[in-house]
């Protein structure tokens, strides 16, 4: 699915991902935790392509196909679907709409036929359902006026909808309460399907408690320090970030 | 960002083709001599001529105005040719069948729907080519509503008292430079006339184009809405490439009789230039209309093209309870320099105003509002609600806005909203990474800023408006 050879990237001069490597079978769910600084949203970043973060060295391949060579738009087309931590605001493009637009440009990279208006509406009510959004929220501009939580589940509305290979959570649980964050992991674990693969970039081990983890990964200074099973997420919680900054330096 | 944005609004003109129709094009140069062959050409009355006349004599005491945000080299008016008509006139075609096969195709190519698709679509069409109307379809369905929609130089001789009544008395001959010019050398235009109490039964558009090398190009149009009707008025523009910059200098004048309702929509897509700024159409534009007792004008416009756009349509709310509306969208890309907004004038008693405009400037474009809300003493109890928000793509493009308030009743409510915003990275990015292109994401990001707007537009038009507004920025986006 993704295999991350000495990855290298740096951000407006400095260097933050320092020969990373990592490999995501299909179905496999990896935890990114790591203190503040640690590089852990830049390799969404970097994974997904946004101008401003610059790979220096090192390969990344996604279903085969050299990732880094990709276009961002086809990147996504191909699969790779990044949650963000901050959902920006489109004012005036009603969510319908940018929905479907990316829904089509998906389906079209797959070799799928359009989904008809009236069957992509029904489609996206019920999806904003199971992420308990009122699909009034449809008609309303993408994010435009949403609160923190509304934001965080309409990106998993669009994960949803748009049926990825890999999904990268960044933080999505920055700024949730308990009620969200059960909304947002349930979204998440009906995707779990043994094909599907996530990318969950956490700082806090509570997200864990919600969708399990098949392997922890620490990111200290921009590379991978320490990896384990579930219960190194509890570790760290306990522990901190500290002692494994060390091991890494 | 801003190097995506360049290589996106970056597209060639689709507009910008010439078509080889002979033209009986008037050598360049305008004295007292042109103004009276044109009018000859167009076997006018005498009163028209002595209009035009006293026109031309204002025009020569004028000068041009400087006042406007918008930077151009001066206009050698004496180079410019004041008339052409397109050869095939003189055989005057009586049907579709008799014109000219080129310009049939033209108008394909222009997508304009001149067969029978326009009766399904409901709209009537009064194609300009140049300086005189080749084809007028659907007026004796008009008629028999009593609806009078035809060429202004026609209406002239056909209904000479409704065009002498009406005529200047919304924009008068001296009212600025441009319209003084354009009284005196008006070309063609339409003429529309809705009885008292009369519902227009079907839309009216006119397509203008400019063909012919070198010429200016002078509409007028007049529009009398009678107690108590109603009109939608759709006017659609485009222009094939060229080098040389032409002048474009219009007139538009309505008149909303007591509780009448005028509703006047534009699409301005003349060829605005190159990458590098050569060559596109100056446009220098007079509209206005005057509203009286319970009436209600309305303008809704989209301007993407042009290079220098200087345009205010404007209302005069002399009776009261009158109301005016101003919706505009006005796009700027490379080099396009766009001054435009709205007057409105508030006599009457609780008569109300809204404008909202949107300014998108792309590229080295500069795009300008400028908006009047003038509120007299007598107009007791008025309202007028202005948003003015500009949207910028790129680092290198400007926004201005100069918004005049007078107020002399201090009954009156005025209120002014403002916003600039950018299309940031962080939106471009999100749509990407939704699978969407650059360019259709700024399409649709622009797009959305724009609604409020679009849905003033009559239905056919606000697609158009819509596939305008991604044609225009194609390479804007970096």
């Amino acid at each position: 699915m993704l295999e991350i050879h000495n990855l290298n990237a740096r951000v407006e001069g400095a260097d933050i991902l320092r020969n990373l490597s990592l490999s995501v079978k299909p179905g496999e769910v990896h935890a990114i935790m790591g203190p503040n600084g640690a590089g852990k949203s830049t390799l969404g970043n970097v994974l997904s392509g946004r101008p401003g973060y610059e790979v220096t060295s090192g390969e990344v391949l996604f279903n085969s196909k050299n990732l880094l060579e990709l276009e961002i738009e086809e990147r996504a087309r191909e699969g790779l679907f990044l949650a963000f931590q901050y959902p920006v605001e489109i004012p005036g493009v009603t969510n319908m709409e940018f929905l479907k637009a990316s829904v089509d440009a998906r389906r079209k990279h797959l070799g799928l036929p359009d989904l008809s208006s009236f069957d992509f509406m029904k489609l996206a009510r019920e999806t904003s359902k199971k992420v308990s959004l009122d699909p009034a929220f449809l008609k309303r501009g993408v994010n435009e006026g949403f609160s923190g939580g509304e934001k965080k589940r309409n990106e998993i509305m669009q994960m949803m909808l748009l049926e990825p290979n890999l999904c990268i959570l960044d933080e999505t649980d920055s700024g949730l309460d308990i009620d969200a964050l059960q909304v947002v992991a349930a979204g998440v674990n009906a995707m779990r399907d043994g094909k599907r693969s996530f990318i969950v970039v956490t700082h806090y081990q509570r997200l864990l408690d919600y969708i399990v983890p098949d392997f922890v990964h620490v990111l200290a200074a921009g590379r991978i320090v320490k990896t384990g099973g579930k219960d190194l997420a509890l570790e760290l919680e306990a522990k901190g970030y500290a002692w494994l900054e060390d091991e890494g330096a | 960002m801003t190097e995506q944005v360049e290589n996106l609004i970056r597209k060639d003109y689709s507009a910008g083709f010439h078509t080889n129709i002979e033209s009986d094009t008037l050598k360049p140069g305008l004295d007292e001599g042109v103004v009276r062959f044109i009018s000859a050409k167009k076997e006018e009355p005498e009163w028209m001529l002595e209009w035009r006349l006293k026109a031309f004599r204002a025009w020569q005491e004028m000068e041009e105005p400087t006042w406007a945000h918008v930077h151009y080299p001066t206009i050698n008016f004496q180079a410019l040719s004041y008339y052409s008509a397109p050869k095939s006139m003189a055989d005057k075609p009586k049907s579709l069948a008799e014109v000219d096969p080129e310009l049939l195709d033209m108008y394909a190519k222009l997508g304009i729907p001149l067969h029978e698709q326009e009766a399904l679509a409901g709209v009537a069409v009064d194609a300009v080519i140049d300086s005189v109307s080749v084809v007028t379809t659907y007026r004796a369905k008009l008629e028999e509503a009593g609806v009078i929609f035809c060429p202004i130089s026609e209406a002239i001789k056909r209904f000479p008292e409704l065009v002498r009544k009406y005529l200047g008395t919304v924009v008068p001959q001296k009212d600025n430079f441009y319209a003084a010019l354009n009284s005196a050398v008006f070309s063609d235009g339409s003429f529309v006339y809705i009885p008292k109490g009369t519902r227009c039964p079907m839309e009216l558009s006119t397509y203008f184009r400019i063909n012919e090398m070198n010429t200016g190009q002078f509409e007028r149009t007049l529009i009398v809405a009678d107690e108590g009707s109603y009109v939608s008025y759709l006017e659609g523009c485009t222009a094939p490439m060229r080098d040389e910059n032409q002048l474009h200098a219009a007139v538009v004048e309505l008149v909303a009789l007591d509780d009448a309702q005028i509703k006047y929509s534009t699409v301005q897509n003349w060829y605005p230039g190159d990458k590098e700024g050569k060559g596109g159409i100056y446009n220098f534009v007079t509209k206005r209309g005057i509203c009286h007792r319970n009436a209600r004008i309305s303008w809704t416009q989209v301007e993407t093209g042009s290079a220098i756009t200087w345009k205010y349509p404007s209302c005069i709310l002399k009776g009261d309870n009158s109301v005016g509306e101003f919706y505009s969208v006005a796009l700027t890309n490379n080099f396009q320099q766009a001054d435009t907004g709205t007057k409105m004038i508030h006599i009457g008693k609780n008569t109300r105003s809204t404008i909202v405009a949107k300014g998108i400037s792309a590229g080295r474009s500069q795009s300008a509002y400028r908006g009047l809300v003038r509120i007299n003493a007598g107009a007791e109890g008025a309202r007028n609600y202005t948003q003015c928000d500009s949207l910028l793509i790129g680092d290198r493009c400007g926004a201005h806005t100069f918004p005049y308030i007078e107020s002399k009743n201090s009954s009156a409510q005025i209120e002014h909203e403002a916003t600039t915003s950018k299309v940031s990275d962080d939106q471009l990015f999100l749509c990407q990474q939704r699978g969407l292109d650059a360019e259709k994401a700024v399409s649709m990001i622009v797009n959305g800023f724009c609604r409020e707007v679009f849905k003033e537009l009559p239905m056919e038009f606000a697609v158009e408006a819509g596939k305008l507004l991604e044609v225009s920025l194609e390479g804007s986006v970096g």
